[in-house]
């Protein structure tokens, strides 16, 4: 007997994460040293930022099913806060927004209870025709409809889009009764997220050079986004045989899908945040910026992802 | 006894600060390690005293002196028990009629020369009332007789928004929002109190700009 006789696929994957996380502080560090000339203050603060980060992930994964999917409500609570505390709001909706965060706790009961058919219909149906209900209550028609229409559109990104990621534990897989195929479905899709945002970012700052929406993004290049797609792709179908039921085909489209939906996620966060002429969308991770910078491409990638897996093996 | 109860009604205050409404602080390394000092802010909400209190590190809770209006804070007795052992504010008699002592020439802010003499912390809103939330009033003058007093106790401004959009005058009602917390470089006594004044509106003006806030109407 030893102690590695209890290690998992899934446990070979978080370390696979944690080694990576290594590898790349020790770049950065080597970076550090090879220019000491050059401010690398915000790549470090990031870098420190990641290790909270994965440190807590893998800290929920191995301890609970329940306490991740707690984890990933937390982070919609956060992600809508950030979002209704960048957008203009109007008094008489306080009620309002109560309501609507409200809504986070029972959306992601649906989740930790496995009810499929209340976790789908929840905010798009129900709350969507609620929340404008209460919102004439107050009777101030004034910017009516651009009130309900950002706080609808703040719902489902923060809160019913992401809830999909969580959604991914408790999903039935076909003919797989292991109890963590789950969360090796979602550890696959929140890794590939990240780790395609860093690897499209890493691109565009070696070859970037024609940008594919200058307006929106500057920073976005052809050569970044097809970089990463291509190294994205490529680590998804390395990676598909330990955490997931895939095989190379379905796994390479789902790097495809994780890279291009990341991107425009990534670019309408952006969008939004020119639309408000703010930079970051909070401070609440150093050198990232705001939770819905880190998280902006995970809620576009995680509802499309859930459905490919749902379509093709639940 | 109240030490530990205030100790533990601060605690809970952190995690609602902290973490139901969240605070972006720029530099919080401005703020008064040790008196005597005065914090002045502007005033939209309840939650002003709290997260201004909640800034400073537990070590320094004893030191913390909010200054508020007897007419609002002492006008029951189980408000006044929490206001004097929890907060422990510094009670400021706003009309000058109520006044107990009753002479005329007393000083209303004699409690607050005490207080920094002791080398305390005071809190202080110089617009008087909260008023409209997320809008600034002219500063009242009571701020430059203070610090005329006491020429040491530097004043250090602290402009925060978000909290009167969280919880307004007149609302129960809690709704989470990010907070900014911008603090200003301290203020020395500048040796008169127009020149006194002005700076301080100044400094809140300057603060006030730093950022765009989104529009709460």
């Amino acid at each position: 007997m030893s102690l590695f006789d209890d290690l998992t696929p899934l446990h070979l994957a978080i370390a696979g994460i944690w080694g990576i996380l290594v590898l790349a502080s020790i770049l950065v560090f080597a970076l550090k040293r090879l220019q000491p000339q050059r401010d690398h203050s915000e790549l470090v603060s990031r870098t420190v930022s990641w290790w909270g980060m994965i440190a807590l992930f893998t800290a929920a994964f191995l301890l609970s099913r329940t306490l991740s999917i707690v984890l990933f409500a937390l982070v919609s609570f956060l992600a809508f806060k950030e979002y209704l505390s960048m957008i203009p709001t109007r008094r008489a909706d306080r009620r309002v927004l109560f309501w609507a965060y409200l809504s986070i706790p029972v959306q992601y009961y649906w989740v930790a209870d496995g009810w499929y058919g209340m976790f789908a219909v929840f905010i798009p149906v129900y709350m969507f025709l609620f929340l404008p209900f209460s919102m004439l209550l107050s009777q101030q028609t004034e910017g009516f409809l651009k009130a309900i229409g950002t706080l609808n559109w703040g719902l489902m990104l923060c809160v019913f889009s992401l809830s999909h990621a969580a959604f991914l534990l408790v999903l039935p897989v076909a003919g797989n009764t292991d109890p963590q195929a789950g969360a090796g479905l979602l550890l696959y899709l929140v890794f590939l997220t990240q780790f395609n945002d860093v690897a499209q970012y890493t691109w565009g700052r070696l070859f970037g050079r024609r940008p594919i929406v200058p307006v929106v993004s500057p920073k976005k290049t052809w050569e970044g986004f097809l970089g990463g797609l291509l190294t994205t792709t490529v680590v998804a179908v390395l990676a598909a045989p330990l955490v997931t039921p895939f095989d190379w085909q379905q796994a390479a489209a789902a790097g495809l899908m994780i890279a291009a939906a990341g991107f425009i996620g990534d670019v309408t966060v952006s969008a939004v945040k020119r639309d408000l002429g703010v930079k970051d969308t909070g401070s609440l991770i150093p050198g990232h910026g705001g939770i819905m910078d880190r998280i902006d491409s995970l809620t576009f990638t995680a509802p499309l992802f859930f459905h490919f897996v749902r379509y093709f093996h639940a | 006894m109240t030490r530990v109860l205030q100790i533990l009604f601060f605690l809970a205050a952190r995690v609602v600060v902290l973490f139901v409404l969240g605070l972006n602080v720029r530099r919080r390394e401005w703020l008064p390690e040790h008196g005597p000092a005065v914090v002045v802010a502007n005033h939209n909400s309840h939650l002003d005293t709290l997260v201004l209190m909640c800034l400073m590190p537990l070590s320094k809770l004893h030191l913390l002196r909010p200054v508020a209006a007897a007419d609002y804070f002492l006008a029951n007795r189980a408000m006044a028990w929490f206001s004097l052992n929890i907060l422990r504010i510094i009670p400021i008699v706003r009309k000058p009629g109520e006044r107990k002592d009753g002479t005329p020439g007393a000083d209303p802010l004699a409690e607050c020369h005490a207080a920094l003499a002791k080398g305390e912390i005071l809190i202080l809103f110089p617009e008087g009332s909260r008023g409209e939330p997320e809008k600034m009033t002219a500063l009242k003058k009571g701020i430059a007789h203070l610090a005329e007093k006491n020429p040491d106790a530097p004043v250090v401004p602290v402009f925060t928004h978000g909290l009167g959009k969280a919880l307004p005058k007149g609302s129960f009602l809690l709704v989470p929002f990010f907070c900014d917390i911008f603090v200003g470089e301290p203020i020395r006594w500048p040796g008169d109190r127009t020149a006194f004044m002005e700076t301080l509106t100044a400094r809140f003006a300057a603060l006030s700009a730093e950022k765009t806030f989104a529009s709460w109407e």
